[in-house]
C-alpha cells in the first residue's frame, strides 16, 4: 500500500510594531532582561489592556494577503492557564470569533499551484520567557531555579492555522518559505526563526493514498528551521507508516524537538486535554475593523510573492523562481538585463555569496558583468560582484582584462604540465579521457585562472591526441 | 474647631475657599477623628500622614491603586504590595488637589456584603458597632458616616457602594458602566466593577462624580459623558415619572420597617410633583442574582489568577512551581475568594460554559431589555436599596447564601450596566434605610436631581445619634 502524508501547520509570527500588543512598552530582542516592562505587561493589579491599533491593521493586511474574510466583529478571549511566563494567568487571544478566517495561500510549483487553506489568522500576545538555571541546555528538567524575562511578554503575535492540505515535507517547506516572504514583504514582521519572531508547529498524520480519512496526528514542536522541519516531517511520516504497516496504531502525542541539537531524538508527551476556560475578555470591546480601513488595506496590497514566482517561472523553472523571490533578489533579477537563466544563476550563487547589497546595485552594470563573465577570470569576477553595490561601480574595469587566449603564451605552459605528469598522460591516452579536467585545472592554477579555458582545452586535446 | 461628623465636602470646600481652614488642617482634623474613633470602627486599613493638595481630603477603598501607598484589596495575598502607579481615579483626585486621608477596609477583593470578609478584621457600623456597615465598600461607608472622611470612593460590582451607603445612612452612587475608569482598580468582575462616590449629600456626590468620571484612554471600556455633570439645585420633582417595580418592592425578605420608610418616600415623590406608577421587572429580579453569581465569579476566577506568587505579593515557596502556586494561593486567599474562584472556574469549564456562563450572558441581555422597556414609561425606578437594615456581625457570616441575598435588589440594574443612587430615607429600629433610584444609562444628572429633591424634603440627619 502506498501512503500519503497529511500535514497542517500552525505558525506564530511576531509583528514588528514599535510597541507591545496591549501596552506601550517597546518591543525588543536585545535589551537587558525586564527593562521593557510596565504594570500592564507585568500584570499588576488593576492594569488594563489597550490594543495596539497598528497590530490590528497589520493583521487585517495579512488576512487580505491570505485571501481571508475579515470579520466585521472579532472578539478577544481570555485563555486561562497558570505558568510563570503567563503573568496575568490568562493570555489574551482569540477563540471563536477571530479577525481573519477562511483564506488560502496558493503555492506555485512545477505541477501547478498547491492550494493551502487558511482556517484562521488571529491576533494574540506572546508570553514572557522563562530562563532555567542550573542545567547546561537551559532546559527545565533538573533546573535549580527559573527566572522570568518579561520583555517579550505582550509582543503582538499572529497565529495562522492552515488546513491539513499539505502532502509532503517539501510542500510544507515551500509553503513556509512563501508565507515567510509574504509577511516580510508586507512589512509586518521580520519573521526570523533565529530571533524567535517566526515559530511553527506541524501536525502530521498519514493515510492510504486516495483515501480522505484523517487519522491520528502527532504534533511536532520546537522546529528551528524549514530544512530541519522538512527532515523531521519525513522521519515522522516514515515512523507512522512503519507503525501502520506492522499493524500498530499511531498514538496522539507531541514531539518536542531540542532546538540546540537536531540529532537528538524528540521528547514525547501525551497530549493533555487542557481546559483553558475561554471566555470573552471583558476588559476589551470587540474589534470592528471599519470597512474603509479594510478596503484601503486591500487596495494597498503589493504584488505578492506567489504571483511573482508564477510570473518569473515563465522564463525559468519554479524552483529558481521561488528561490529568487523568497531570497528577496527577484526585484534585482527583473532589473538586470541579459540572459534570464544566467542572471538568475549568478544572483542565486556567486552574487548571493558576494555580500553585495542588492538594493545598491546598478542593474545595467551588473548585466554587463554577467554577460561577459565567461571571459573574466573567476577571482576577478568574484571581486567585481563584491564591489557591484559600491557607489560608482563600473563593469568596464573588469571587461578590459580578458583571459589569456594567446597560444604562444599558453603552449609552453601546457607542455610543461604534460611533461611533469607522464603517468596521467599515459592513462589519458589509454582511454581515461576524464583526466582532461585534471590537466585544465593544472594549467588554470599555473596561470592563476587567467587562461581562456576554451583555448586551453583545445591545446590539451590537440597535444594529447597528436603526439601519440 | 472642625466638626468632622457634620461637615460636608461642599462645606469643607467653602472653608478652604474662604480661608477658614486649609486642606492640611482638614486632613489633620480627620486624622484626629480617626485616632479617636477608628479603634472601634476599623474603617481604615492605613492612613496617610502627609497632606498633599489644596482640596477637600478623601478616602479610597483599598482596591484603588495609589502610587507609593500600599494597596491590598484587604487580602493577605497583596499584603505589602505598593503600587508603582496611580489608578486613573486616584490620579484625577490628585489633579483636583484632594489629599488622601487613607485606604479603607473592604471585603477581600470586594467579595462580600458586610466587610467581614476582610483579611484584616471587620469594620463596624457607626450607627451601632455591634452591626456591620455593609459591604464590600464598608470601610468607605463607615468612614463617611462616622465623620472620618468628608467623602470617599468605593467600588460597586453587585451593590458594593449602594448597599453599604444604605446601611450607614449616606449617599452612594453606582455610575453607569463605562463612565468611570477601572484602570488601577484591583479587578473583581471586570464587566460589572464601577467606582462610585460615597458622600453625606447628593450634591457632594455629584461633585465627586464630576472629578472622577469621563473617558480614560487606559480603559477602553470607558466613554465620554454625553453631558457634563450638573450640581442639583431644584427641590421639586415636577414632570418626573417614577416607576415602582413590584418585584423589587415586594421581594421576600424586605423588612417591614424598610418597606415603610421606602413607601413613605414614594409618597413624598408624589407630593413633590412626580407621577408615580407601578411597573414590573419579573425576569430581572427572578434571575438577576443567579445570573450575577455565574458572571461575577467566572470573571473573578480569571482576574485573581495573577496572584501567583511570581512577581509581587505573597509567596509561599514549594518544591516546584505548582506547589508554590498552591501554597501561595491557599495561604493568601480567604474563604470567599476561594469559593468564588471555584464557582467561576466551574462555570467556565468546557462542557459547562454554554449552560452557565453563556446562558448567564444571554439572561443579562434579557435583563437589559426588560429595564429598557420600563424606562419607556418611567424616568427613574425606585425600591429599597437593601432588604434589611444593618445586621449584626456574625449574623450571616456563616451562611454565604443569606449574605448573597443582601444584594438581591441592587444586582438586577447592575447586570444591565445602569446607574443607581442610594440615599438615606429614614430610620427603622434606629438604623438607616436606603432608597434606591435607578435610571437609564447616563442618567446620573437626573438621579442627582431626584435624589437632591428627596434628600431636602426628607431632612435625614446623617450623623449617627450615638455619636452626637
Amino acid at each position: 500500500m502506498s501512503w500519503e502524508p497529511v500535514i497542517g501547520l500552525e505558525i506564530h509570527i511576531h509583528l514588528k510594531t514599535r510597541t507591545k500588543m496591549f501596552c506601550r512598552c517597546e518591543v525588543t530582542y536585545s535589551e537587558p532582561e525586564n527593562s521593557r516592562t510596565c504594570p500592564v505587561c507585568l500584570a499588576h493589579p488593576g492594569s488594563l489592556p489597550v490594543p495596539n491599533e497598528k497590530a490590528i491593521e497589520w493583521t487585517v493586511k495579512l488576512g487580505l494577503a491570505l485571501e481571508c474574510r475579515i470579520a466585521e466583529h472579532a472578539v478577544f478571549h481570555r485563555k486561562n492557564y497558570f505558568y510563570p511566563d503567563n503573568p496575568k494567568g490568562y493570555q489574551i487571544s482569540q477563540y471563536d470569533e477571530p479577525l481573519c478566517v477562511e483564506g488560502r495561500l496558493l503555492v506555485p510549483g512545477e505541477g501547478g499551484d498547491t492550494e493551502v487553506g487558511i482556517v484562521r489568522a488571529h491576533l494574540e500576545e506572546d508570553a514572557a520567557k522563562n530562563v532555567h538555571l542550573g542545567t547546561a541546555e537551559g532546559r527545565i528538567s533538573g533546573a535549580s531555579a527559573t527566572l522570568v524575562d518579561f520583555n517579550r511578554a505582550g509582543t503582538p503575535l499572529v497565529e495562522i492555522v492552515t488546513q491539513p492540505d499539505l502532502r509532503s515535507a517539501e510542500d510544507a517547506r515551500r509553503f513556509l518559505q512563501l508565507l515567510r516572504q509574504t509577511v516580510v514583504e508586507l512589512g509586518i514582521s521580520d519573521a526570523e526563526m533565529e530571533k524567535g519572531s517566526l515559530r511553527f508547529d506541524v501536525n502530521v498524520s498519514v493515510r492510504p493514498e486516495g483515501s480522505d480519512e484523517l487519522r491520528t496526528r502527532t504534533e511536532l514542536k520546537n522546529l528551528n528551521s524549514f530544512a530541519f522541519a522538512a527532515r523531521a516531517i519525513e522521519r515522522e511520516v516514515e515512523r507512522q507508516v512503519g507503525i501502520y504497516e506492522s499493524g500498530g496504531e499511531v498514538e496522539q502525542e507531541t514531539l518536542h524537538f531540542d532546538p540546540g541539537k537536531e540529532s537528538a531524538p524528540p521528547l514525547r508527551s501525551k497530549e493533555e486535554a487542557q481546559d483553558y476556560r475561554y471566555f470573552p475578555e471583558p476588559d476589551l470591546v470587540p474589534i470592528e475593523p471599519p470597512a474603509e480601513l479594510v478596503e484601503r488595506a486591500r487596495a494597498e496590497l503589493p504584488e505578492l510573492p506567489g504571483a511573482r514566482i508564477r510570473r518569473l517561472a515563465a522564463d525559468l523553472d519554479h524552483a529558481t523562481a521561488a528561490d529568487l523571490v523568497t531570497s528577496g533578489r527577484d526585484s534585482l533579477y527583473e532589473r538586470v538585463p541579459g540572459d534570464r537563466r544566467s542572471v538568475a544563476n549568478v544572483l542565486m550563487n556567486q552574487f548571493a555569496a558576494s555580500g553585495a547589497d542588492p538594493a545598491a546595485v546598478d542593474p545595467d552594470e551588473l548585466g554587463k558583468l554577467i554577460e561577459a563573465r565567461s571571459s573574466i577570470p573567476r577571482d576577478r569576477f568574484t571581486e567585481a560582484l563584491a564591489k557591484s553595490g559600491d557607489a560608482g561601480f563600473s563593469a568596464e574595469a573588469y571587461l578590459g582584462d580578458g583571459l589569456v587566449a594567446d597560444t604562444s603564451e599558453l603552449e609552453p605552459i601546457v607542455d610543461r604540465i604534460l611533461e611533469a605528469n607522464p603517468g596521467q598522460v599515459e592513462s589519458y591516452r589509454g582511454g581515461k579521457e576524464g583526466l582532461l579536467g585534471f590537466f585544465v585545472g593544472q594549467v588554470m592554477r599555473e596561470t592563476q585562472g587567467k587562461a581562456d579555458p576554451k583555448v586551453v582545452n583545445e591545446l590539451l586535446r590537440e597535444k594529447l591526441t597528436s603526439s601519440s | 474647631m472642625i466638626d468632622t461628623l457634620r461637615l460636608t465636602a461642599e462645606e469643607a470646600s467653602g472653608l478652604i475657599e474662604r480661608g477658614e481652614a486649609s486642606a492640611a488642617e482638614l486632613h489633620a482634623a480627620y486624622l484626629d477623628a480617626i485616632g479617636e474613633r477608628d479603634g472601634e470602627l476599623h474603617a481604615y486599613l492605613r492612613t496617610v500622614d502627609e497632606s498633599e493638595g489644596g482640596g477637600v481630603p478623601i478616602a479610597f477603598k483599598d482596591l484603588i491603586s495609589t502610587k507609593g501607598v500600599e494597596t491590598t484589596a484587604a487580602s493577605k495575598i497583596l499584603a505589602g504590595y505598593v503600587p508603582v502607579f496611580d489608578s486613573t481615579v486616584a490620579a484625577r483626585c490628585r489633579e483636583a488637589g484632594l489629599p488622601l486621608i487613607g485606604k479603607t477596609n473592604m471585603d477581600e477583593f470586594a467579595m462580600g456584603s458586610s466587610t467581614e470578609n476582610s483579611a484584616f478584621g471587620p469594620t463596624r457600623n457607626p450607627w451601632d458597632p455591634e452591626r456591620v456597615p455593609g459591604g464590600s465598600s464598608g470601610g468607605s461607608a463607615a468612614a463617611v458616616a462616622g465623620g472620618l472622611a468628608p467623602w470617599a470612593l468605593g467600588s460597586d460590582t453587585g451593590g458594593s457602594v449602594k448597599q453599604p451607603a444604605s446601611l450607614c445612612g449616606i449617599v452612594g452612587l453606582r455610575p453607569t458602566y463605562g463612565t468611570v475608569s477601572r484602570y488601577g482598580i484591583v479587578a473583581f468582575a471586570s464587566s460589572l466593577d464601577q467606582i462610585g462616590p460615597m458622600t453625606k449629600t447628593v450634591r457632594d456626590n455629584a461633585l465627586l462624580y464630576r472629578i472622577v468620571a469621563g473617558r480614560d484612554p487606559y480603559d477602553t471600556t470607558t466613554v465620554d459623558l454625553p453631558q457634563p455633570v450638573e450640581l442639583p439645585e431644584g427641590e421639586d420633582l415636577k414632570g418626573v415619572r417614577v416607576g415602582v417595580p413590584a418585584e423589587l418592592n415586594e421581594a421576600e425578605g424586605i423588612e417591614p420597617g424598610v418597606k415603610e420608610a421606602v413607601d413613605r418616600t414614594i409618597d413624598l415623590c408624589r407630593e413633590l410633583g412626580a407621577e408615580v406608577g407601578e411597573t414590573t421587572l419579573p425576569r430581572s429580579v427572578e434571575y438577576g442574582l443567579a445570573c450575577y453569581y455565574l458572571v461575577a465569579p467566572a470573571e473573578a476566577s480569571s482576574n485573581l489568577a495573577r496572584y501567583d506568587g511570581v512577581r509581587y505579593g505573597l509567596r509561599v515557596d514549594g518544591a516546584n512551581v505548582r506547589e508554590m502556586y498552591e501554597r501561595t494561593r491557599d495561604a493568601g486567599f480567604g474563604d470567599e475568594p476561594k469559593r468564588r474562584i471555584m464557582l467561576g472556574a466551574y462555570a467556565l469549564s468546557a462542557g459547562y460554559y454554554d449552560a452557565y456562563y453563556g446562558q448567564a450572558q444571554k439572561v443579562r441581555t434579557v435583563i437589559s431589555h426588560e429595564h429598557a422597556a420600563a424606562f419607556e414609561s418611567f424616568d427613574v425606578l425606585v425600591s429599597p436599596t437593601s432588604p434589611t437594615v444593618a445586621f449584626k456581625l456574625g449574623e450571616k457570616a456563616e451562611n454565604p447564601l443569606a449574605m448573597y441575598l443582601s444584594d438581591v435588589l441592587t444586582i438586577p440594574s447592575n447586570m444591565a450596566g445602569l446607574p443607581g443612587l442610594s440615599i438615606p430615607c429614614g430610620l427603622s429600629e434606629g438604623l438607616p434605610v436606603g432608597f434606591q433610584l435607578i435610571g437609564p444609562q447616563f442618567s446620573e444628572n437626573l438621579l442627582f436631581r431626584v435624589g437632591h429633591a428627596l434628600e431636602t424634603a426628607i431632612g435625614f440627619d446623617f450623623v449617627p445619634e450615638r455619636l452626637t
